[in-house]
């Protein structure tokens, strides 16, 4: 039965379908365009697998009952947009306090405020990396396609598992309501993180929810779930054990573990494509939809004889220094798109430390940037560099 | 219950508790480890979740699954792990201000769905934790660091609250009360559905200070002569109850639940799923 499917699916309900793949057993969420959908379809399909549907009374509750369930020992996941992601900050800071692997869906619209809640905006960048209060790590995921959506959901929530953290899974209006077609991958494709059971713990052991030197893994204790373990979690800083310690020490101590716990594994959470860049004197940066005018834009240069590349982060917190620089350093210009006034370009320009020169395309008022006025935006930048 | 059976129930190693001499904290604290006791249950099977604030603290000292959330949102956290593992008894511990203020929807939306948990509301009138502000629980003329010409505010009636947004075990009681307290933790610990219990209970440091009441035990002293049983108010006058405190049960009755309800859900769509 290894026959594959072939599928015409919404963004929306690839990422629900897809989460249920990853083992996400719970959601909690609250009515909102462009997300809701995913709450519906979550809403069918969760009871037929034994899960958990439940439709809170707002936003700040849905992020809560996630986190709850997911201490309680069940994937849990919700999905909002920019208005309800707003409202979710809090907890968001919880989840990463507490180490509580949750799935956080942001379908960005045109924003800020209300906006323009039927159409898409990349405007949640910089809130998916500094939206809740202090210094915390943070994963966020951005696919561009159905897909990806599919595919790429069951990553976050394999991260959260393995690196203890909310993950943020951006998205946008246009992402999120288009329909298209795809091979249906094989829930067999996927390596899932299961969570570890309380009862998998030997007797004797006295689990340490924060330890930092685990047997279990290489630096990041697994969380398992409640029951036999009876462990104390609070938002609060805290010794490995769990409980609230106001020491400095410890506290430094904690921070630098959240930092690094991303940090150190950066070759397995950086994921990105590249196209066409073996030969590439410039490049395009895009993600999300706009990544798909990006590669339109790339092929319409192409044809017109401009060694022109792709580079296509999925991971965009942390953001990609590394596999950017390598291009930054060989490339004679750079052109940014995206949905915002510059959240994303702002972070490239800080690593563009040789000062290649770069354009940006740049809109946030509900429309799709057009592959032309990436064109436009190459043909400026030739024309930058000839001068 | 001695000392050293309580304390089985209780992290000792984080002792001493945070709360001031003279607190009613401690006796909530107790009567609900004297309530599990009595009901024999497993350590193992209690979640407890509470929010920020005084009373919050509680969830550190006791030695189940705990977990110390986020001000006003200890129902919600509760609410995922209830529906995440039906098999725990989950209890929330919290105060007037993370419950009634800051907390307001999430309690009432509980009480609607009749979640299967036991919410136990620590009423000392005030916030403690920030140093003693005026609550939607402080009463009406209090003086508080926030209203220091006295509350104008009217304040909520926690059992009507309860009783018009659907919970199905509502009960009150104070800390001079102690064994109605543990009697009424018990029923609702044991009760399927939403079930909520006023504890009220004494701050003397800060609400006792400000409204001229010194200390912990003139405060007992206090709800024991303004304590009015449910049965005896029934037959007293409106002007008569004027500042009394109706302590009893006040709502229980058999209702269906979201927990339940959802199992029910559950075997529905699975039936239809596994038909295909």
């Amino acid at each position: 039965m290894s026959e594959k499917k072939f599928v015409i699916m919404q963004g929306d309900e690839a990422c629900a379908m897809g989460a249920l793949v990853a083992g996400c057993r719970f959601f909690a969420g609250y009515p909102i365009t462009p997300a809701t959908d995913i709450a519906e379809v979550m809403s069918r399909e969760l009871p037929k697998v034994g899960g958990t549907f439940i439709q809170m009374e707002d936003e700040l509750g849905s992020a809560a009952a996630i986190i709850g369930a997911s201490l309680a020992g069940v994937k849990s996941m919700t999905a909002t947009s920019g208005p309800g992601f707003s409202l979710m900050q809090e907890a968001f800071g919880y989840a990463s306090m507490t180490e509580t692997p949750t799935v956080f869906v942001d379908v960005q619209r045109g924003s800020p405020s209300t906006g323009l809640p039927t159409k898409p905006a990349q405007g949640d960048i910089m809130q998916a990396r500094w939206g809740t209060h202090g210094d915390h790590a943070v994963i966020a995921l951005y696919p561009s396609s159905v897909e990806e959506v599919y595919r790429y959901i069951v990553t976050a929530f394999n991260f959260a598992e393995l690196y203890r953290t909310p993950v943020v899974f951006l998205m946008d209006e246009t992402l999120g309501h288009m329909r298209e077609s795809f091979y249906l991958p094989s829930p067999m494709e996927f390596d899932i993180v299961e969570r570890i059971q309380t009862n998998e713990l030997k007797n004797e052991t006295v689990y340490q929810p924060f330890l930092e030197d685990s047997e279990l893994y290489d630096d990041i204790q697994p969380l398992v779930s409640m029951g036999k373990s009876r462990f104390h979690v609070s938002g609060l800083f805290h010794d490995e054990s769990g409980f609230p310690v106001g020491e400095s020490e410890i506290a430094s101590q904690l921070m630098k573990h959240f930092i690094n716990k991303i940090k150190l594994h950066l070759d397995d959470i950086l994921i990105y494509d590249t196209y066409m860049m073996e030969d590439a004197e410039y490049v395009i940066i895009a993600y999300g939809i706009t990544a798909r005018s990006a590669y339109r834009a790339m092929k319409l240069a192409r044809a017109n004889g401009i060694k022109v590349g792709l580079f296509k982060p999925i991971t965009i917190w942390p953001f990609p220094s590394v596999p950017l620089k390598k291009i930054l350093n060989k490339v004679s210009g750079i052109v940014v798109a995206e949905m915002n006034m510059g959240q994303f370009s702002h972070e490239v320009s800080r690593i563009n430390k040789r000062q290649v020169p770069m354009q940006t395309v740049l809109r946030e008022d509900g429309q799709l940037i057009s592959p032309f006025d990436i064109v436009n935006a190459l043909t400026n930048l030739l024309g930058e560099s000839e001068d | 219950m001695n000392r050293s059976e309580a304390q089985e129930y209780l992290r000792n190693t984080h002792m001493p508790t945070v709360w001031c001499p003279g607190c009613g904290n401690g006796i909530v604290l107790k009567a609900t480890i004297e309530a599990i006791k009595n009901l024999k249950y497993n350590k193992d099977d209690i979640a407890v979740v509470s929010g920020i604030g005084c009373s919050s603290r509680a969830t550190g000292y006791l030695d189940f699954n705990t977990m110390h959330t986020l001000h006003g949102r200890a129902i919600a956290f509760a609410t995922g792990v209830k529906l995440a593992r039906p098999d725990l008894n989950v209890i929330v511990m919290t105060g007037d201000g993370d419950a009634m203020a800051i907390g307001g929807n999430h309690f009432i939306h509980a009480c609607r769905r009749n979640m299967d948990l036991t919410v136990i509301i620590f009423n000392n009138n005030i916030y403690g934790m920030t140093g003693g502000q005026y609550s939607p629980l402080t009463p009406t003329g209090s003086y508080a660091t926030t209203s220091p010409y006295g509350d104008i505010e009217t304040p909520f009636d926690t059992v009507e609250l309860a009783k018009t947004s659907g919970a199905t075990y509502i009960a009150r009681a104070t800390t001079y009360h102690y064994n109605l307290l543990v009697k009424y933790i018990q029923k609702g610990l044991a009760h399927r559905g939403m079930s909520v219990i006023e504890a009220v209970s004494q701050c003397p440091t800060y609400y006792g200070r400000y409204n001229k009441v010194d200390s912990g035990p003139g405060m007992l002293q206090y709800f024991k002569d303004n304590s009015v049983l449910l049965s005896q108010a029934k037959k007293m006058k409106k002007e008569e109850l004027e500042g009394k405190i109706i302590i009893g049960e006040f709502v229980e009755i058999e209702k269906p639940g979201y927990v339940d309800e959802y199992e029910k859900i559950r075997q529905r769509a699975e039936a239809t799923n596994s038909a295909k």
